[in-house]
């Protein structure tokens, strides 16, 4: 019978099922400070071990500081959370790259960058962006605490079959349309629940022309559509990726490793639940106006009238947000002018993606009304990456910071955040109200896209504005 | 786990689609290390006027008057009513936590976020999707000057408000543990041995994740 990516891995990870209910065998456990220790707590209070520690990987990132590091972490509470972690960790002898590690950084970053990730693979982690890890045809699931304490003490998940998903993005994407681009527009089409109950694999030849860390970004905010799962096939440039990796298979297992990789596709003729298609060419430049990822347009658009929306409950839903976006209907995407510039988070801090926003601020200047312009690389590594090309240099003589690791003003739990009413272009995956810190208003853009915000202190389409690039 | 079965209470009505996680217990509340004490945080940035970290007494806030749980019908609620994707967004289970340690033990939705709905489940919390039609009719209930009431019925999956009935839909095994309150980890571990002879056959097979 014909398979899909998501059934292949999902069969081959059953222990046993009843009545549809599944226990499933997990590989790899993520962990980070903030949703890890009521779990280790739990297992203490019921006298409870850990299966299997090797599966573990742990590192802080939700709170950690991204200015000077050498003064420990200022914020007492966010100091218990860190330490908790590497108490856990040290206690039951855990593999964890604790703060001032070089290789510490954002757990969704780290993980494949370690080759910690490998295809086939079930990869949980108390966090709903582990979607991420599906780019390399993996099943990888955000969970909850309880869930967490439950893989640590039986190495298992109890899960019913998501139904399944396909995304089909053909064509060629335009220029300065990246990965982000592509995950807000389906977002767009199908809603922050469209994807929910499913697993969604990304297909096609735009998908097949991202880079690994563009698959990265896209199955990242599979989650922002409701699915807990994104997957994307594997290929020659999923197996180039992790050839050599610290935690990468080598020798003989390498070989083996890559021979079972390559079955890891969908099935010519696999059934899908649901497929939607996309004209890769179609898609914009994309900026969200609204409190959800769902309230999305091009940058060539303008913001719409909830009057125009059918539903009652939509309509409110939508002047609320213009409310608190202190928007107005039919303002030009283009006329919004902002406050702050974001480039980081798990969804847009690789490499890849600090390289084409530093290409756009080469040798321009952050404008006048912007007070603050971050870039806040994925991990270590990926900052050590950065400087060795040059970009930091580029960054900081165009007048942003640039900061130590972390997930910073994703979700604001360090000292990173918005003040009330600050509008900030954000390349992070979450324009919830108060995401950014309380009052702050969030523009979730690509990497490209918040450069040239930051460079012209307003949306710009860099494909009419050619004089900012250096093209 | 807090069991579930019979329940009455009073509906709040919290009239928005989408409620994510960081509207339910913000940011700055999950640098806990414990599972309570979250209550007076939930919807902080709606219920309260001013700016609350963890360290400021709730007492000495200003409340919202306008936010639907500090009004006198309301405030000794326990069924939560809201409108599609609620409990959208991270998979923070501090937003369960913050919700059962306000009170909330019901919660009833026209859909859930798939994490959020299975965080629920862990911690005693009831989510039960019911159909737009019913959304509505609850909603102006509720929003009226009596106020609704409800019986929820988990063992016979019923909704009762006075002599109407209505049936709802809930996974068995889910259902089993919240009547039982039951730990999921100690019925896994009744497995162990199967999971030990999966893991020498996934080994073989699979040597390079070993």
């Amino acid at each position: 019978m014909a398979l899909t990516l998501y059934e292949k891995i999902f069969n081959r990870h059953v222990v046993r099922e009843e009545n549809g209910t599944y226990l499933v065998y997990i590989d790899r456990h993520l962990i980070h400070e903030v949703t890890s220790p009521q779990a280790f707590e739990g297992l203490r209070i019921a006298n409870r071990k850990i299966w299997r520690s090797s599966s573990i990987l742990a590192v802080p990132d939700h709170n950690v500081p991204t200015t000077d590091r050498e003064k420990g972490i200022l914020d007492p509470v966010s100091k218990i959370q860190v330490d908790t972690l590497d108490e856990n960790c040290k206690k039951n002898k855990l593999m964890q790259f604790q703060m001032n590690d070089k290789r510490q950084g954002i757990v969704h970053v780290i993980g494949p960058e370690q080759g910690s990730t490998l295809p086939g693979m079930t990869i949980v982690c108390g966090d709903s962006h582990t979607s991420t890890h599906g780019a390399f045809g993996a099943l990888a699931i955000g969970i909850g605490t309880s869930e967490v304490e439950h893989v640590l003490a039986t190495q298992c998940l109890i899960l019913k079959k998501f139904k399944t998903m396909l995304v089909n993005v053909d064509g060629i994407l335009g220029d300065y349309v990246s990965a982000k681009d592509i995950a807000l527009h389906i977002i767009g089409q199908i809603g922050t629940a469209g994807g929910t109950g499913y697993a969604i694999e990304f297909a096609g030849a735009a998908i097949k022309n991202l880079s690994m860390e563009g698959r990265m970004t896209l199955c990242n905010m599979a989650i922002e559509a409701g699915s807990r799962a994104g997957l994307v096939s594997v290929d020659d440039k999923t197996i180039d990726y992790l050839k050599g990796r610290p935690f990468s298979p080598f020798g003989k297992n390498w070989e083996k490793a890559v021979e079972d990789w390559r079955g890891l596709v969908s099935d010519q003729g696999a059934k899908f639940d649901k497929v939607i298609n996309i004209e890769a060419s179609t898609i914009e430049p994309q900026v969200t106006w609204g409190t959800s990822p769902e309230m999305v347009c091009g940058i060539n658009d303008k913001i719409p009238n909830p009057l125009d929306e059918e539903n009652l409950s939509n309509q409110k839903g939508y002047q609320r947000a213009l409310d608190y976006m202190g928007l107005k209907k039919g303002t030009r995407i283009k006329d919004i002018e902002l406050d702050k510039i974001f480039i980081g988070s798990c969804t847009n801090s690789r490499i890849e993606d600090l390289r084409k926003a530093a290409d756009i601020v080469k040798s321009k200047r952050v404008a006048m009304n912007i007070k603050q312009a971050l870039v806040v690389p994925g991990s270590g590594l990926v900052k050590r990456q950065a400087e060795d090309e040059g970009l930091d240099k580029i960054f900081i003589n165009a007048g942003f910071e640039w900061r130590e690791p972390g997930c910073s003003m994703c979700l604001a739990m360090n000292a990173d955040r918005l003040e009330p009413h600050e509008r900030c272009a954000s390349t992070s995956n979450r324009n919830f109200e108060g995401r950014q810190g309380q009052g702050g208003r969030t523009h979730l853009v690509s990497p490209e896209m918040a450069a040239a915000a930051a460079i012209y202190g307003k949306f710009v389409d860099l494909r009419g504005d050619r004089d900012v690039t250096n093209k | 786990m807090l069991p579930i079965n019979n329940h009455h209470g009073i509906v709040i009505p919290l009239d928005r689609a989408n409620v994510d996680t960081d509207a339910i217990i913000p940011k700055q509340f999950l640098k806990s290390i414990k599972k309570s004490g979250f209550g007076p945080n939930l919807f902080d940035e709606w219920r309260y006027l001013d700016h609350g970290e963890p360290d400021t007494n709730p007492k000495k806030r200003d409340l919202n008057p306008e936010f639907i749980l500090n009004k006198d019908n309301y405030r000794e609620g326990t069924i939560l009513l809201a409108r599609e994707n609620f409990g959208c967004g991270s998979s923070r289970e501090h937003a369960p936590w913050a919700l059962l340690d306000f009170g909330i033990r019901v919660i009833l939705a026209p859909s859930f976020a798939d994490i959020f709905y299975g965080n629920c489940f862990k911690n005693g919390i009831l989510p039960i999707q019911i159909n737009e039609q019913m959304t509505d009719l609850f909603f102006k209930k509720a929003l009226s000057e009596s106020g609704l009431k409800l019986t929820i019925d988990l063992e016979n999956q019923l909704i009762i408000d006075d002599n109407e009935k209505y049936n709802f839909k809930v996974d068995v095994f889910k259902k089993y543990c919240l009547i039982q309150g039951l730990d999921d980890i100690g019925l896994t571990l009744e497995n162990k041995e199967d999971i030990k002879g999966f893991e020498i056959k996934y080994y073989n097979q699979y040597p390079w994740l070993k």
